[in-house]
């Protein structure tokens, strides 16, 4: 079974500071990390691997250098990493043409994985954008996945009703959070992993011309979440009484 | 021409409410799409919530399924020659909506929280870093293909007087080997969090099942619904998903949402962040809730919540 996991760096959003003046989010100096819910993809394609053997591809676009925390995964236990390297300017359309081309210079492939959605942006839409690039069925928002030697059978969470869905492979698909617990690798796997190829490309040697993106980003600006912060941390009979006194004249009593 | 497509009514009706505004701005029509039903009186229901026309299709599909529909919308399409579609930011309508825009190699945004012509291009803003920000996006493809969630925009009054046309189509789409073996209902049909116009919520705060009670308690005086943290639906399973209030679970705008126990993990600040008024209680003083919180107790929710329970039904009465 030979798995591809797209996986997004992304900037840790907890770690956001808002600027007080404007705003607006000051995005320079925070952390990158492998967004969240791709680990948990990458975690059910090494599972699926340990059932049925084969290869585990992680495959990220970007355009800083996503190597360390590339290592992470391949510390998990992917066998290999590519690595695209992105114009900077790349909305959904460019990235899944450049996560398409690198799939087909991959080649032989039974299913492509990656998160529901990236926690940075959050939109759900680099899955079902690429499986309709490159044909396939797709299954998405998967909570349980059952990959069998000819055909997977996974569970769509989709909100009031649980779909369960058959297909042949290849197929994509996308996983929820709740799906599995991403493994911390130990120190003998990070030290393991070092060895593991990670493979650079560019957009020329996967043949792709110049993209232009189909949004352009007019701006990102800032939300004003407009709380009133007021915390009572004195003697709790005291907090209580204003807090609800509070709330009365908020007019959230009737 | 803006084309509207949801699986869910509700949701229908206020994209035809925006459709017909987006439409009016473009000098276009608003048409519906209503997939694989003989029911013509959802047509008609949609003419009289503003639709000028409603194109009842047959997939030969007797229920959704996203391969197919995107495979008919693209079809439709090809006819028509739309310049907007929008859908509705169901799951379903995410991966048909994502899964098109790829196919008719054009831009999508999900999830719009507004959509506007501005110099003769279509603008949607959406939330991005965990309600961080809002980007500001133009489209330079078409169509432009957006997403709306439920209850961004309100529907327009239902008016009989309202005309327009119903033109049902067939569609012949491509099979795919993928298939749908199992629908199970989630629902338990006892709580719906998303209509609650007050809600109690609990998280990790809690030591045990028992104690959840006690958040039940003072959402029963406050004539107000329990609601959830992901760990005590998903992980521990003390309440059913129906509760669960979050990114992955039920988005919220209660008039009144009490947090207890609940750290505020952007995932969980993401479904309640439009709630009205927002109070939190937890032990802990620097507990990352208190910034999305107008209201705050730092103490031993054991020890709050009997009291503060107590002093509403004093106020209330």
């Amino acid at each position: 079974m030979n798995i591809v996991v797209c996986a997004k760096q992304v900037i840790d959003v907890s770690e956001i500071k808002v600027d007080p003046s404007t705003k607006k989010p000051v995005l320079q100096g925070v952390p990158l990390k492998i967004s969240d819910i791709d680990k948990n993809a990458v975690e059910e394609a090494i599972r699926i691997k340990e059932k049925h053997g084969g290869k585990v591809t992680v495959l990220t676009v970007s355009s800083s250098d996503a190597k360390e925390r590339v290592k992470e995964l391949l510390a998990m236990g992917a066998d290999e990493a590519v690595i695209v390297s992105a114009p900077e300017n790349a909305d959904y359309d460019v990235v899944s043409k450049l996560l398409a081309a690198a799939i087909k210079k991959i080649g032989d492939y039974d299913i492509v994985l990656g998160g529901e959605a990236s926690i940075d942006l959050f939109s759900g839409q680099m899955g079902p954008r690429l499986a309709g690039l490159l044909g396939i069925p797709q299954i998405t928002y998967a909570r349980k996945v059952d990959a069998e030697k000819d055909k997977v059978v996974a569970e769509r969470d989709v909100g009031d009703v649980v779909v369960t869905m058959e297909s042949p492979y290849p197929v994509l698909i996308t996983v929820t959070k709740e799906i599995n617990e991403p493994r911390l690798p130990s120190l003998m796997q990070i030290l393991a992993s070092a060895n593991k190829p990670i493979n650079e490309w560019s957009m020329e040697s996967l043949g792709v011309k110049e993209l232009t993106p189909k949004m352009e980003t007019v701006e990102v600006k800032g939300v004003s979440m407009e709380r009133k912060n007021i915390v009572y941390q004195d003697d709790v009979d005291e907090a209580v009484e204003k807090l609800v006194d509070s709330l009365a004249k908020e007019g959230v009593l009737r | 021409m803006v084309l509207v497509y949801s699986d869910d009514e509700k949701n229908m009706l206020e994209l035809i409410a925006k459709a017909k505004d987006v439409s009016k701005e473009l000098d276009e029509k608003a048409t519906a799409v209503v997939f694989d039903t003989d029911d013509e009186s959802l047509a008609k229901k949609y003419i009289m919530h503003g639709a000028d026309r409603v194109f009842m299709v047959k997939t030969g599909l007797n229920t959704f399924k996203g391969e197919e529909y995107t495979d008919a919308m693209e079809k439709i399409l090809e006819e028509t020659n739309e310049e907007v579609v929008i859908v509705g930011s169901t799951k379903n309508g995410k991966e048909l909506a994502s899964r098109l825009a790829a196919k008719l190699d054009t831009g999508c945004v999900i999830d719009c929280i507004n959509l506007y012509v501005k110099d003769g291009k279509l603008t949607t803003e959406r939330v991005v870093y965990s309600g961080n920000a809002i980007a500001v996006e133009r489209f330079n493809s078409k169509p432009a293909v957006v997403t709306i969630p439920p209850k961004v925009f309100d529907p327009l009054p239902e008016d009989e007087s309202r005309a327009g046309e119903v033109i049902k189509k067939e569609v012949k789409v491509d099979g795919y080997p993928s298939r749908i073996v199992d629908v199970k209902e989630m629902k338990t049909g006892e709580v719906n969090v998303e209509d609650a116009e007050i809600i109690v919520s609990c998280g990790r705060g809690f030591k045990k099942k028992e104690d959840i009670q006690l958040v039940e308690e003072l959402a029963k005086v406050l004539r107000g619904t329990t609601g959830c943290s992901r760990p005590i639906a998903a992980d521990l399973k003390w309440l059913s998903e129906d509760h669960w209030i979050g990114l992955s679970g039920h988005k919220v705008k209660p008039k009144l949402y009490i947090a207890v126990g609940i750290s505020g993990q952007i995932q969980h600040i993401a479904g309640m962040r439009d709630s009205d008024v927002v109070v939190a209680i937890n032990k802990d003083p620097e507990a990352l809730i208190f910034k999305s919180a107008d209201y705050g107790i730092v103490g031993d929710l054991y020890e709050v919540l009997p009291k503060l329970t107590n002093a509403v039904k004093e106020k209330m009465s």
